[in-house]
């Protein structure tokens, strides 16, 4: 029998949002996510692009940022970016502003002497020498929120957390690195406001003695403390593996991870080589992967609730990839549409196929599922 | 289990070994008081039972000491990590994650146990310590007792057949404690844990031990039945020394076994209470102040009313009132994270206030600047080495007589009426914890305020310094000091305050005077109040005296 939605007794199916398991997304997805648009960002200095991977980038935040302690700074990377933005028009403003013909005004020139040919303080400013500027640091500013972004929706402990056996060492100390600087912030205003306690705020403040030596043996003897009950509780405990064994993991693991930099690096930078792209990073994962593997045996541990990868992981992860294989190839056949012309002076336009492109990465604020409310 | 053999310690730069030959056998299941004074070695007895001492803070050991057969010169403390649990006094400094449900599997992960196990154990743990509703929770924002909770629970889920504790229930609520307590008791019988642990308060852990070790002032050890121990030892709770008073034997160890051989006590005491000596009365006996100078009672030193704390959404003081006399010692008590601290910042001036008022003759200190606010109302925060920064004790007396614009000496001079014979010449960090505290507070009695506020001075500190803490605190109040203490020390206040406050919730739901505000509750009643109520009695002194004065 079938129940027709104005009977009484019709229960109304739940929303499909709140159906939907809360849980945390495996922080590496949203890191491949954001590594993604910020490749896509990396390669155009078009500002409508620019815009529009902004705005995705914060629609996805917005939509699924949690309320931990890491969840909050959205907005300073915000800041952040409006600042590389504005150093980068007043660099422009001082030191180089004539670029093209428009000039829009004059600063007074400062006579340099001819051992500084070539450098210009002040002189005649261009509407082409801002917009480059412009452009060019809201694509560094792009980048950054992308990489924020990523920040604020995943835990960086988690990430930590994840990385193979033979770098959690290195992933520990980073994590024990990323504890101490809340806390030395917590430690300087704690003796802050016990200074005020003696009474000594009231005149001038010898900040390295008064504070930043106290703050300092503090986090001294909180790292001593810190070490010796990691110790008891069984860190670096390892199992015996040959010296051999471990020189050739090490030396893998090295050449792996210089690889994997050099094929990132020239992904992100369009004028290098082809060949220091792809394969480059290719070569540097396979190597690294081997060294991993072979050096996770020495590491006796196990994980407790490890992150699960599973559809949702890989959609938003393919998502991010989508953009920034996409982008990477229209970068390649059509440049032209990506950078828009400066001289002759041109408005921007937006390219449909970009566009649409970047549009896949808004994706993540439905495939993803909802985060745990505490 | 456990087994020193022939055990010595000297750290480098020491003149005397802090262990002296030591021979001690602990056997499983076991549950094992360490006793002595401040500073006298109990941590690195401890220490030395997984090989944190020598391995990590370096020193001489000669003899050997083995864990089930592991001998810690050749096992590292990582190595006997699967078999021995170490719970240090400052939970906080230990933490590497930052939740709770990791923190409690962190153990677990590095001795490689199989994920289904662990996650068994942390929802058992969790239950066993009663911290479930925390567990998503960020470590950082809970209470200390929370806290000392999860780092217990995150030793236990290792299942070590050895637990050692170091000072476990020192920053926590009596409650709070005998929750602690009764967790770890119920590890010793139900799966035969062996436990070590020193504490301080030794009437919250006595009843439950097997077995005292008493570490001598000389580095030597005493190890034997808690009766036989305490008997002779120079630190002892209230009921052992009631019993020593009362003349029983064998010596009662826990209140059950007080009360039960206290019927004649009782009786006897009613007489006298009931007799025509004034003297002897209970309440005049705990209050020697106010007997003392009734005067001074009279003036009020500090008047808040409506004072209000709020942190984003939580509500740390709500709108309380709070008024206090000149020469009067006023314990303020409550759980972990009621609002203590907060109520007390803010009574000072320097903490965070969202409304209300403070007066201190006719002025408010948080409106003034630091260094005059410091001249009204003088406060000892929790942490008092936060007030410390120079190298030496002298330099550190000089400065605050230079920033209370007092003649040089002042302070100096108070610190040497308050603990005689430090070296001007130390460093403050080597003073003990008792000293620190003395030190602290002469630099804030150099400014002279009319109310003293001290924020749990007693943590960590012994018998011997908390019985001149009292004394000390009599003598600020003689002289016309208003004192505010924040305590978890019940035995304190019973001997020390002549009025206690009890904050719940940021609100003040009992203020009276002592005796009727501790005597009324089954967790802040000292023992001697629990051994012979009903009648109203605080202390072992008070009882001595009136037993003195009866013919």
């Amino acid at each position: 029998m079938q129940l027709a939605p104005d009977r009484p007794g019709f229960v109304a199916q739940p929303s499909a949002k709140s159906r939907r398991l809360p849980r945390d997304l495996h922080p590496g997805a949203w890191w491949i996510w954001a590594l993604g648009m910020a490749t896509a960002a990396s390669r155009t200095t078009n500002p409508l692009l620019l815009l529009v991977i902004l705005a995705v980038v914060a629609f996805v935040v917005s939509a699924r940022r949690t309320q931990a302690p890491w969840a909050k700074g959205f907005t300073a990377y915000l800041w952040f970016g409006l600042l590389i933005i504005c150093s980068r028009l007043a660099f422009r403003l001082l030191l180089d502003g004539q670029y093209g013909e428009h000039v829009l005004f004059r600063l007074p020139e400062l006579g340099l002497p001819s051992l500084a040919a070539g450098v210009r303080i002040g002189g005649a400013v261009s509407l082409e020498g801002l917009l480059a500027a412009f452009y060019d640091g809201l694509r560094l500013a792009t980048l950054l929120i992308c990489l924020g972004a990523a920040n604020v929706l995943a835990n960086p402990k988690r990430l930590l957390k994840s990385v193979p056996g033979a770098l959690h060492e290195v992933g520990v100390a980073l994590t024990v690195a990323l504890t101490l600087a809340p806390q030395l912030v917590e430690s300087a205003q704690r003796i802050r406001k016990a200074r005020k306690l003696r009474g000594e705020l009231g005149r001038r403040t010898r900040f390295f003695s008064e504070i930043l030596v106290p703050v300092m043996t503090d986090a001294l003897d909180r790292s001593l403390f810190l070490a010796a009950a990691m110790d008891s509780r069984g860190y670096g405990r390892t199992a015996h593996v040959p010296v051999k064994t471990r020189r050739v993991t090490g030396t893998l693991v090295i050449a792996g991870l210089i690889g994997v930099c050099i094929g990132i690096y020239g992904l992100l930078d369009g004028s290098s080589p082809w060949t220091l792209g792809v394969p480059m990073l290719a070569v540097g994962l396979v190597f690294a992967g081997i060294g991993f593997i072979l050096g996770g045996q020495r590491v006796q541990r196990s994980r407790y609730r490890p992150d699960l990868w599973i559809l949702n992981e890989w959609a938003v992860a393919l998502s991010g990839c989508a953009v920034a294989t996409v982008v990477f190839v229209v970068a390649v056949t059509n440049p032209s549409s990506l950078n828009p012309s400066l001289q002759p002076l041109s408005w921007p336009s937006l390219p449909l196929l970009p566009t649409l492109a970047i549009l896949i990465g808004i994706l993540p604020a439905w495939v993803s599922p909802p985060p745990v409310r505490t | 289990m456990i087994r020193f053999s022939q055990v010595s310690l000297t750290y480098p730069h020491a003149t005397r070994p802090t262990l002296d030959s030591v021979d001690l056998s602990i056997d499983e299941g076991e549950l094992c008081l360490v006793v002595g004074q401040t500073g006298v070695g109990k941590s690195t007895l401890l220490g030395a039972i997984n090989g944190l001492v020598p391995h990590f803070t370096g020193g001489t050991l000669s003899g050997r000491v083995t864990v089930n057969g592991r001998d810690t010169s050749t096992h590292p403390p990582r190595e006997l990590a699967d078999l021995i649990g170490v719970v240090g006094q400052d939970p906080l400094a230990g933490f590497v994650t930052d939740t709770v449900e990791e923190e409690l599997a962190y153990a677990m992960e590095q001795l490689a146990i199989a994920p289904a196990v662990m996650r068994k154990r942390v929802e058992e743990t969790l239950d066993l310590l009663g911290i479930a509703d925390l567990r998503n929770r960020p470590i950082r924002s809970l209470s200390g007792g929370q806290q000392q909770r999860v780092a217990i629970g995150s030793v236990l889920t290792a299942h070590p057949r050895v637990l050692v504790l170091d000072e476990p229930t020192s920053a926590l609520d009596p409650t709070a404690s005998e929750e602690v307590l009764a967790a770890i008791t119920r590890l010793v019988h139900d799966l035969g844990v062996t436990v070590v642990i020193a504490e301080h308060r030794l009437e919250r852990v006595l009843q439950y031990a097997d077995r005292v070790i008493s570490v001598q002032s000389d580095g030597r050890v005493v190890s034997g039945p808690p009766g036989q121990i305490l008997a002779t030892s120079s630190v002892a709770p209230p009921v052992v020394r009631l019993g020593r008073l009362a003349g029983w034997s064998p010596l009662p160890l826990s209140v059950r076994d007080a009360r039960r051989v206290a019927a004649d006590l009782r009786i006897e005491l009613k007489k006298i209470s009931a007799g025509p000596a004034p003297v002897a009365s209970p309440t005049s006996a705990s209050s020697p102040t106010s007997a003392s100078s009734p005067t001074v009672l009279a003036s009020t030193a500090l008047v808040a009313s409506k004072l209000t704390v709020r942190y984003e959404e939580v509500v740390a003081v709500a709108r309380v009132d709070v008024e206090l006399l000149s020469g009067e010692i006023v314990a303020l008590m409550g759980r972990n994270g009621s609002g203590k601290s907060s109520l007390l910042w803010a009574l000072q001036g320097a903490g965070a206030r969202d409304g209300g008022s403070v007066t201190v003759q006719g002025k408010d200190p948080s409106t003034l600047p630091p260094s005059q606010a410091r001249g009204l109302v003088g406060l000892v925060p929790q942490t008092p080495t936060d007030l410390l920064y120079l190298a030496t004790v002298q330099a550190e007396c000089t400065q605050a007589d230079l920033d209370a614009e007092q003649p040089a000496g002042t302070c100096a001079q108070i610190l040497q009426r308050i603990v005689a014979g430090i070296d001007p010449l130390t460093h403050p960090r080597d003073l003990s914890e008792g000293q620190k505290l003395a030190l602290v507070l002469a630099i804030q009695l150099c400014a002279s305020p009319s109310v003293v506020l001290l924020d749990e001075p007693t943590r960590g500190l012994d018998y011997t310094a908390k019985e001149h803490l009292t004394q000390l605190l009599q003598e600020l109040a003689a002289r016309g000091h208003a004192i505010v203490v924040s305590t978890h020390d019940v035995e304190f206040v019973a001997s020390t305050a002549d009025r206690v406050m009890v904050i719940a919730a940021g609100e003040i739901v009992a203020d009276g005077p002592t005796a009727e505000v501790v005597v009324a509750s089954p967790a802040f009643a000292p023992q001697v109040a629990k051994i012979l109520s009903p009648e109203p009695w605080l202390t072992v002194e008070d009882v001595a005296s009136a037993l003195r004065s009866a013919p």
